[in-house]
């Protein structure tokens, strides 16, 4: 099976320093990745590499030819200039019959607002309109970043609920940025963290993942269930340098430069959640 | 009157052909030029247009050929300058607006052996309207309304987002520098009309207007070009009634429409329409 997308020790540079850097990365036909990790841990640019929209300044990045991509950004800012119904927004890079919109508008749940200005939603509104502009593509990789941002903790449920059954009647791959580690969504099938670099990934259960393990023990709406638990041993620095736990500091946040993880190991397998 | 029109005898009627095509062209891409914070870089662009008529003399080349080559090649430099971008990108417009301007100005003074007249170059000149300059606007404008149809899905999502645009494979990079294009031109056939100092008012104040009454941005574009002729109508009968200069004449009639847009006059237009045909607000 080819991958989607697929990142070979991709990094970008900027000003000499390297806020992200050896990334390696595939997300397969119908496969949920996601990339954890704290502020500027360069989550949103590595899903940018993927998506082509910066170019690696090291490695590669390619995306299987002719791929149909659908993106949900992380800001998108509307000024009062533009007059933009949510209609129209959902029109933005492709033509769409008033059927095909008033379902995916009924999908996620804002088809009562197709007239309204895009400016007017509130904020979990606006991420469900964003999804629905995203999913009208007929996606084959969908690309979220922080999707729930904005959104109050019921909502995020509700959200999270809807991101999975997309992906279960879209069947399509998906890139999903969350900054939060404690709310990794149950039906992700591999965990990225990433600060700086890869520090580890691995999948939450298969078990825990699987809809009969959900059915039967009533979790969907829980939310925290592939809680993962990671204690990062090395801090960015405001200069660009890096402190490591055993009290070095150095220039770069490799894996190569042996300070990760005193066990010595580059990867670790996230450890079960339950 | 309306014969006279037709006829395009008399330098009057010419003068209102030849402006409603530059308010036509000017209400789209000025409705871009607004939602992209762009008014500066056409402010910029259209001084630029001086130095390039002071080249035009020198060479003894096409007047609207030298601008249009002018105002993409200081187009160029801008996205050069910007992408080194030590200094913000007003300051780096600024410095260029007032650079180019100052340039043309000088080299204009400098030909001593070519009379020109300068305020007719900054204010425009409605009796310097020929036959041909009709011509070159309108064939001109065609081409630029065409293009920006063209064009105008990802430019227009790149203007609401370039990296979602850009991540969904519509290169956005292409839409925008064909729009610089489409300026430019717009500015080198629109200069002889409004003057250097007063295109980019074409631009902003006609898309700044329609703004109120629209609900989408094609609504937007196609109110703009409309609000722009009335602006050119209003202006030029008021500058042959009181014998004032074409250009701030024009500018003037489209500020008063502005004013009248901010009335009540403008919601209730809108909320009426939206009872009457509430299908067309989402169009």
């Amino acid at each position: 099976m080819t991958p989607l997308i697929t990142l070979q020790n991709a990094g970008i540079q900027r000003d000499g320093l390297w806020p992200v850097r050896g990334v390696d990365l595939a997300v397969n036909p119908g496969e949920i990745v996601t990339l954890i990790g704290p502020n500027g841990s360069g989550k949103s640019t590595t899903a940018k590499m993927a998506l082509g929209i910066l170019k690696p300044d090291e490695g590669t990045a390619s995306r299987r030819p002719g791929l149909q991509v659908g993106y949900v950004p992380q800001k998108i800012f509307i000024d009062w200039t533009l007059p933009l119904t949510v209609e129209r927004f959902m029109q933005l890079t492709g033509k769409l019959t008033p059927s095909e919109c008033q379902s995916a508008l009924e999908a996620t749940g804002i088809a009562h607002l197709s007239r309204a200005e895009m400016r007017h939603l509130s904020g979990g509104e606006f991420q469900r309109a964003l999804l629905a502009r995203a999913i009208t593509r007929k996606p084959e990789l969908l690309v979220l970043d922080e999707p729930v941002q904005g959104v109050d903790f019921s909502g995020e449920i509700a959200l999270y609920d809807l991101i999975k059954r997309i992906r279960d009647e879209l069947g399509c791959g998906m890139l999903l940025i969350s900054h939060d580690l404690h709310l990794v969504m149950a039906a992700t099938d591999r965990v990225i963290c990433l600060n700086g670099h890869i520090c580890c990934q691995g999948s939450p259960k298969a078990v825990a993942s699987s809809v009969e393990y959900q059915d039967l023990f009533g979790v969907r709406a829980d939310p925290a269930l592939a809680i993962y638990k990671h204690r990062h041993d090395h801090t960015h620095l405001p200069d660009g340098t890096v402190s490591h736990a055993d009290g070095t500091v150095t220039d770069n946040c490799h894996p190569g430069d042996g300070h990760h993880h005193s066990d010595g190991a580059t990867e670790k397998v996230i450890p079960d959640a339950r | 009157m309306l014969a006279d029109l037709f006829a395009l005898d008399s330098f009057f009627a010419r003068a209102v052909v030849a402006g409603i095509g530059v308010a036509l062209i000017a209400g789209p891409l000025g409705c871009f030029v607004i939602w992209r914070r762009l008014a500066y870089f056409g402010d910029t662009l259209s001084h630029a247009a001086l130095l390039g008529v002071a080249l035009a003399f020198l060479l003894e080349i096409n007047i609207t050929l030298a601008v249009f080559i002018t105002s993409v090649l200081i187009s160029i430099s801008l996205l050069m300058l910007q992408k080194r971008a030590t200094l913000s990108s007003d300051a780096v417009l600024g410095l260029l607006s007032h650079s180019s301007l100052a340039l043309g100005l000088v080299v204009l003074a400098l030909m001593v052996w070519i009379r020109i007249d300068l305020m007719s170059l900054l204010l425009g000149d409605i009796l310097a309207v020929s036959k041909a300059d009709i011509d070159v606007i309108y064939i001109g404008g065609a081409a630029v309304l065409v293009m920006l149809a063209l064009i105008w899905r990802p430019l227009f999502a790149a203007t609401v987002n370039r990296e979602l645009a850009e991540a969904e494979g519509m290169n956005p990079n292409r839409a925008n520098i064909i729009f610089m294009v489409l300026l430019a031109i717009m500015i080198a056939i629109a200069m002889k009309i409004v003057g250097v100092l007063l295109i980019t008012a074409m631009l902003i104040i006609p898309a700044a207007t329609a703004r109120r009454f629209s609900a989408g941005p094609e609504q937007m574009a196609v109110l703009a070009a409309l609000i722009g002729v009335l602006a050119v109508l209003f202006g030029l009968f008021g500058s042959r009634t009181w014998d004032t200069q074409s250009g701030p004449s024009i500018v003037l009639a489209s500020f008063f429409l502005f004013l009248v847009s901010l009335t009540p006059l403008a919601s209730w237009l809108t909320a009426r329409r939206q009872r009457r045909n509430p299908k067309e607000m989402s169009s």
